[in-house]
């Protein structure tokens, strides 16, 4: 018996993966819901559909509710993070004249090494560079700040930010509007799949644990439907488990390739999801292990340490003042919620609920329910760390 | 009251554009740009900086306008969507009837009003022919598949067009199924068995 449908926003990406596979899989059936997915032609319009009541759950940028926590953007609406939908999947890729400069360079496009290829890029820019981002507020942008100013080039001060949406980014580098563009997948293939641009780094060579989307609700629905919420977040992990099987990604590329979710070639869905990206239009192949993470190490526990470093972030940029925005940015994200709705499930969760940001440089145990949970790195490329405030 | 407001919309398609402006011009006297082309949306709205930017809810280039919503924006002035300042339920209405608006912060509901409701008159407008064109696209796509699935049967079994839609009427009510989809599924088995 189907207790309630609810309506789910996403944009065609495959982080929206975990939403399509509760819903075509059954996961959401199990938990006596039925998933309405409603395809949103952009960012602001999941956020204003969620806003306004039109959809109970969106996928979402994760800095997009902590940003609107912060008066960034928005409606005035409290939104919350009540999981993290998936780690990373983001790739930085750069136009064809840029890539030929960095071969020039001597660069070798070994994607895996932020610091190499951020130092080439820097020192073959000969004018501001103009880079594609999907959103102001997104994981997208912060990475690409938080990359180019370690690397000693103040971002986004002396960059050229441009929102494109991402399945505009392809056109935007071929009609020579960006040089370079950080875009979440599977917009950067379809880039090299046009033959106008080279990949350079997935977004995890910058944070190997960046909490890319988030699954939101309106504040006052989660207090309101508890029931309902949890049932959510339960189908929704359930699909992330499934996801993290050997044999879910080949399935998964068909599944998202349907005209309804992301109307692309399976073929190319499967590069991000197996984690072989093709880099550029020789053909050039690259193996990122972990590309994006739907499950292991935790990957779905909204950790409030990691909404403090976004909302600091933020903060940092537009002049608020730090601890107010780092109280607002913590209460975004529910690891109360997340707990409370994964009780009943075997699910292995973290005895705390925050945690150093970048301290791990390898799999690491860590307390928890039942003492079995292992936590993937997450360390930043340049090897600092974030601690969060004391809660 | 200042000089007459200056309005950007933003609209791809040149007859909808037309429409649209004709119909801020039949609500007030307004400065109306078109802007067509989705490339550098962001640096020409900042030449004309507008009062009111106008987008269609379905348009991806929505998210280049949320820059303008940062006072760090390239407009100098900072702008707000029309939600923030709205008591009435006019921004709702505007994202059913599927039209955006971006105002300047600051600007006074009463003189925004006359424009959103010329501007969800109009979407709702394009709405309902979007949702008609999708539906007959529907029925003729129908159409052509029970008539491909018709031809099938009167090959296969030698019975007459009647005949054949009968037994395809009558498959589909023993299997709750509607005729179309009945139809569907013998076509592309028929495909699949080459």
């Amino acid at each position: 018996m189907i207790a309630a449908t609810l309506s789910v926003g996403f944009l065609p990406l495959i982080d929206a993966a975990p939403l399509i596979v509760a819903h075509e899989m059954g996961f959401a059936a199990e938990e006596s819901i039925a998933l309405e997915l409603r395809r949103a032609p952009s960012w602001s319009s999941v956020r204003d559909m969620l806003s306004f009541g039109r959809v109970e759950a969106a996928h979402m940028l994760s800095p997009v509710p902590v940003a609107s926590a912060l008066g960034l953007g928005g409606t005035g609406t409290a939104l919350s993070a009540v999981s993290v939908l998936g780690v990373n999947g983001n790739v930085i890729g750069v136009s064809n004249a840029l890539a030929a400069r960095l071969r020039e360079h001597g660069h070798d496009f070994a994607f895996n090494d932020a610091r190499t290829a951020g130092e080439a890029l820097i020192a073959v820019a000969d004018q501001p560079l103009r880079l594609g981002v999907p959103f102001p507020f997104s994981m997208h942008a912060e990475l690409l700040y938080y990359w180019l100013s370690a690397l000693g080039l103040p971002a986004p001060q002396s960059v050229d930010i441009r929102t494109v949406p991402p399945s505009l980014m392809a056109d935007a580098m071929q009609a020579g509007e960006i040089d370079a563009f950080c875009v979440g997948e599977p917009w950067g293939s379809i880039a090299v799949e046009n033959g106008v641009g080279t990949l350079l780094l997935p977004g995890s060579a910058i944070w190997r644990f960046a909490p890319e989307k988030v699954l939101a609700v309106r504040s006052d629905w989660a207090s309101a439907e508890p029931d309902l919420l949890g049932r959510l977040i339960r189908a929704v992990w359930r699909a992330g488990r499934w996801l993290a099987e050997p044999g879910s990604p080949t399935l998964a590329a068909e599944l998202l390739s349907r005209k309804e979710y992301l109307d692309l070639p399976a073929e190319i869905l499967d590069r991000a999801l197996n984690g072989r990206l093709v880099i550029s239009a020789q053909g050039e192949e690259r193996h990122v292990p972990g590309f994006v993470e739907f499950h292991h190490g935790a990957a779905t526990f909204p950790w409030r340490s990691q909404a403090e470093w976004i909302g600091l972030q933020l903060a940092a940029r537009t002049g608020l003042d730090r601890p107010t925005a780092a109280r607002a940015a913590r209460a975004v994200f529910r690891s109360d919620l997340f707990r409370e709705a994964l009780a009943p499930t075997r699910a292995e969760l973290p005895g705390a609920s925050s945690k150093m940001e970048g301290a791990l440089s390898e799999e690491t145990a860590v307390a928890s329910t039942s003492g079995r949970l292992f936590l993937g790195p997450d360390s930043f490329f340049d090897g600092r760390i974030f601690e969060p405030s004391a809660h | 009251m200042s000089a007459s407001l200056s309005i950007v919309v933003v609209e791809p398609d040149r007859d909808r554009a037309i429409l649209i402006v004709d119909s801020l011009r039949d609500a007030g006297s307004y400065d109306i740009h078109v802007i067509s082309e989705p490339t550098g949306l962001a640096r020409k709205i900042q030449a004309l900086s507008p009062d009111v930017v106008l987008i269609d809810v379905e348009s991806p280039s929505r998210d280049t306008l949320e820059e303008l919503a940062l006072a760090s924006g390239p407009l100098d002035r900072p702008v707000a969507m029309f939600v923030d300042r709205d008591g009435e339920g006019l921004t709702d209405t505007a994202i059913e009837a599927g039209v955006s608006a971006y105002v300047v912060d600051g600007m006074k509901p009463q003189r925004v009003k006359p424009i959103m409701d010329a501007a969800i008159a109009r979407f709702r407008m394009f709405q309902r022919m979007r949702t008609e064109l999708a539906e007959t696209k529907r029925a003729l796509e129908e159409r052509k598949m029970i008539d491909r699935a018709k031809g099938m049967l009167m090959k296969a079994r030698g019975v007459d067009e009647d005949e054949a839609y009968a037994l395809l009427r009558k498959t589909a009510m023993d299997q709750g199924k509607r005729v179309a989809e009945v139809a569907a599924a013998l076509v592309t088995a028929a495909g699949l068995l080459g």
